[in-house]
This record gives structure tokens, sequence and C-alpha cells, in this order.
């Protein structure tokens, strides 16, 4: 269980994160929203413990973030970010085996191996198994990266947009491929996603953050209505409720 | 299979470094040499050949784990000021505390080395432009600026002859109880083949490593350590041998990858063979002299980088 109080953060002047608090659902998957700088990457990053916060704190069933391990911490939460501007050349296999790194130091293990093996299947990248990442397409990387998480076998998941690059189809299988591990491995996943459709239709809880804080944190149907998403977004909306799901057209303007 | 091809490859040029040379030994004598043949074999010859091995081994390996360390595939002890670092350690040695035996003239320089080093990897880490060809270039102007500062006392203290000399790499006066320091690179590569994991994951960035559990400046300065030492090993014994650590990484790269435990071994292999080929054909090119061992790394380095380049762009 993760909860984060009173958050803050700035750049100088600049205020990226005013006094936030949150907790995070248990084995469900949570989708942070907002327009371009509302600060969502960087409230995950300092989850994450990638960068540091100017004040407040954060913690993982009620202990503070500072006081685990790097490697124990690396065993419950992982985070992948955005635009993986990872030079180097590596093959889908030997990415997805530093997933393991947290529990076998580069070592392997038979059962790590085995791990290996579900999380390059699970991301159907099997046949690519032994090319080259740098050879790939944007979003078999992207999978990649995602296999090599999946691998990392963390409680709690972060995602920073992990949709780019993704054409509509590998956008579908990879919220699927999340779903799937809410659903069946218990995972938690806190996700930042543009699409607000793919928040709609795959995020139990939806985070939505403006001017450097949290303005709703409600379960998504309660969310997702024309005026609430006007508040955020600052465009018209024209919800259309389909078997269901809400879907937002925001083309109408 | 592979495996066996590569170590005979290295045993016959090493067995070639063996015999080459002014003072005709041949291969068939090894047993029955008269005495000035056996003095320069093994005060000379033996000495020579191994010191060859283990530097170009460890200056390949130093160089691949400097370019993880910069995620910079330019960067290397060249290219980053480790060499011109090592030189104004000793040089500050021999000015001011003249009397400094081999081991401490090599720490002296390994302490310049390492903080050089330490200084290079802050300086680009904070910087907002990540260019990859101004990064060595930041390299090489910060090396021109401590290679500056040591010919300003070379020249005060008129030892300037002194200080280019140990800019070109020469194995020729590499003789039995001059060089034994060079063994240091040894445990330094196996150190490095055992950290290796952790080095590949530094060469994937700060946050990569923090997600997965790395203490990462534990082991970038580790990683600086291992580079240090064999940048100044190299120095104080043979002089600076440079594009060695530049080159044979950025080659098997091309071919095998980035994961250093994968590729280390293929790595100091390359680096060792490559060492040895350039020192023996220094030998033979213009004997009875010899072609300084930089100069023929640059020049046959360069070419094969350059060949292998165009067939990458066709």
């Amino acid at each position: 269980m993760i909860s984060f109080e009173n958050i803050k953060k700035s750049y100088g002047e600049r205020v990226i994160l005013k006094d936030i608090s949150a907790k995070i659902h248990k084995g469900k998957i949570t989708a942070l929203i907002g327009t371009n700088g509302a600060g969502k990457s960087t409230l995950l990053s300092i989850i994450s413990r990638l960068i540091q916060k100017d004040g407040g704190k954060v913690s993982i069933y009620e202990k503070e973030l500072s006081k685990y391990k790097n490697n124990e911490l690396a065993k419950r939460l992982s985070i992948l970010r955005q635009a993986n501007q990872i030079d180097m050349k590596l093959t889908v296999r030997e990415l997805v085996a530093f997933g393991r790194f947290p529990y076998s130091q580069g070592r392997l293990t038979k059962a790590d191996n085995e791990i290996i093996d579900r999380a390059i299947d699970f991301s159907e990248l099997s046949e690519y198994e032994h090319a080259y990442i740098d050879e790939l397409s944007g979003g078999q990387r992207q999978r990649a990266f995602l296999a090599m998480v999946i691998a990392q076998d963390t409680e709690f998941i972060l995602l920073d947009e992990p949709l780019n690059n993704l054409d509509l189809k590998h956008s579908i299988q990879m919220m699927k491929t999340l779903r799937k591990m809410v659903d069946e491995l218990g995972k938690t996943i806190v996700i930042v996603i543009h699409e607000i459709n793919f928040a709609s239709h795959f995020a139990d809880y939806i985070i939505a953050m403006k001017d450097a804080k949290i303005k709703y944190h409600l379960p998504t149907h309660e969310f997702i209505t024309k005026n609430k998403l006007k508040e955020i977004f600052g465009i018209e909306f024209d919800i259309i409720e389909h078997n269901k799901k809400k879907i937002c057209n925001y083309f109408n303007n | 299979m592979r495996v066996l091809f590569l170590v005979l490859i290295l045993l016959i040029v090493s067995f070639i470094s063996l015999f080459v040379g002014n003072q005709a030994i041949a291969p068939s004598r090894v047993f029955g040499m008269d005495e000035i043949q056996f003095l320069v074999f093994t005060v000379s010859r033996i000495p020579r050949t191994l010191a060859l091995l283990l530097s170009g081994a460890g200056i390949a390996v130093a160089g691949f784990i400097m370019q993880q360390i910069a995620q910079n595939k330019f960067v290397s002890p060249t290219t980053a000021g480790s060499l011109d670092a090592a030189k104004l350690g000793i040089l500050v040695g021999l000015l001011w505390f003249p009397h400094l035996g081999l081991i401490q003239k090599i720490l002296l320089s390994l302490l310049f080395c390492f903080a050089a080093g330490v200084a290079f990897i802050l300086l680009i880490k904070r910087l907002k432009i990540k260019n990859v060809i101004l990064i060595p270039l930041i390299g090489i102007m910060f090396g021109s600026i401590l290679s500056a500062i040591a010919t300003f006392f070379a020249i005060k203290y008129n030892i300037v002859q002194n200080v280019e000399g140990w800019l070109i790499g020469d194995f020729s006066g590499v003789l039995q109880g001059q060089y034994e320091t060079i063994y240091l690179i040894f445990p330094v590569v196996i150190v490095t083949y055992i950290l290796a994991n952790q080095f590949t994951l530094i060469g994937m960035g700060e946050n990569f490593s923090k997600n997965l559990g790395l203490n990462y400046n534990t082991y970038m300065f580790l990683g600086l350590l291992c580079v240090s030492l064999t940048v100044s090993v190299t120095v104080v014994t043979v002089g600076t041998i440079p594009f060695l650590g530049l080159i044979v990484p950025n080659v098997v790269r091309i071919y095998k990858g980035d994961n250093l435990k994968k590729v280390l071994p293929l790595t100091a292999w390359f680096g060792a063979v490559f060492l040895v080929v350039s020192d023996i054909l220094g030998r033979i090119i213009i004997a009875p002299y010899e072609i300084p061992i930089g100069l023929m790394v640059g020049m046959l380095g360069g070419l094969i980088f350059f060949l292998l380049l165009m067939r990458i762009n066709k």
C-alpha cells in the first residue's frame, strides 16, 4: 500500500508540486492524468525515489521510503519512465534479465530464468528474444522494457506514459496486459496516461492533477463527467456511454 | 571451438612477439640459446610480451567501463583527460617528491587520474546539453588544460623532454625488474569481470540503476577507480597508448553489444592481440629501429575503425 503526504517540489521559483497527498488503492490501476506540466511525472519520480522531494513523505506499508534498503525497495516497487533514451546494445533477453537484478545481482538461477521466459512470453516478444533492442521498433522496445518490469516482479509498478510510441493495437495490448497483471497477479499499477479514453476504459481510479495539485482522486466512472474533464483539460467533452464504459469525445470544439 | 580459435591466435601472436627483434633468436633454438640470447629473452622479450598483453587487455576494458560510466561511446581515457591527469601526477611526484619509488609514483598518478575522472563525470552529469560529440570534446579540452598545467611546470623546471617522453608509449624499455607493476592490471580486470553486471547497469543511467536497487554512486566510483588504476599503471610503466581504449570496445560493441559480462573476455582479448600485433609491426617495419607503439595503434586503429564505419553505413 503506497501513500504520500504533503509532497512538495519546486525548481527555483517554479512550483511543480504543492502539498500533495493521496493513498493509492491496492490491487487496482490508478491513472494519473492532467495537462503537460501538471506535475504527473515529477510525482511519479518522487514516489519511486528517483528525484528528491522538498518536503513530505512517501510510505509503502506505513514504512517511509527512505527507511528501505535500495535493494529491498527494488523488489517491491518498480518504475518505467517515459522516453527510455537508453543507447545500449543489449538483446531483449539480456534487458529482461536485468529485471532480476535485485534478486540475483546478475547471477541468474534456474527460477530466475523461468521468470524471464514468462515475462518475455507475457509481452509477446519470444521471437525477438535474441534481437538487439536498438534494432526493434519503438513499440517493441517499449514492450521489452515492460517485460523487464514484469520480470522485476514487484507489487507496485509505476509507469510513465507507457503508451508512447505504441500504435493503437499495441496500446490496447499493453493496457490489457496491465489489466491482466492487476487482475491475475494482484499488482498495483499507477500509470501516467494522456489519452483519456484509455484511462476511462482500463483504469479503476483516476487522479487528476492541475496547477501542481491533485484536483480529483475518484473511481473512474465518477470522474469521467463533462464538467470535471473540462475543468482539468480546459476543452469541451462529449461523454458517450457504451457497454457500461464511458467514451470521451473531444473533437467537437 | 571459437574460444579455442581465439586462444590459439593469442598464443601465436605472443609467440611471434617473443622471437621478433634485433637480437635474432630462432624459435628452434629456445633450448640452445647462448648467454646473450638467453639474457635478451628473459630480461626483455618475455617482460615485453607480458606487458603488451596486460596493457592491451587492461586499457581496452578500462575504455569500455569509461564509456559505460559516461554513457558515451566516444569517451575513453584518451578523451576524458585521464592520461593527462596521470601524467600530471607523475610530474608532481618528480618535482616535489623526487625519491618516490615506482609504487608511490603509481599511487600519486592514480590519485590525480581518479580525481580528474570524478571531476569529468560530475561535469558532464551537470551539463544540460547531452550531445554525443560534445562530451568527448569537453573531455579533450579538459585533458588539454591538465596537460598545459603539466607543461607549464615542466618548462619552469626544465624537464620538458622527460615529460614528453611519457607521452609516447614505448615497450622497448620494458625490462625485467622495472615492469612488474603492470601485473596490477590483472586483478583489476578480474574485479571488472565480477562487477560486470553492475557496470552495465551504470551504463543504463542513474534512474535505471536506482530502479533496480543498485547503489549508483558507489559503483560509478568503483568503476572510475578501476579505470584510474589501469591508466596510471600503464602510464608509469610503459607510457601512454592513445585510442586503444576507444577503438577496441567500439569494434567489439558493433558485433557483440554492450553486455559487459558477455563481451569483457572478447574485449580483453582483442585489446591484447591488437597491441601485440601493433608492437610486432612497429618492430619489423623499419628494423633495426622501432616505430613507437602509440603511432602504430593510432594508424592501425584508425584504419580499422574507418573501415568498420564504412561497412555499417552501407
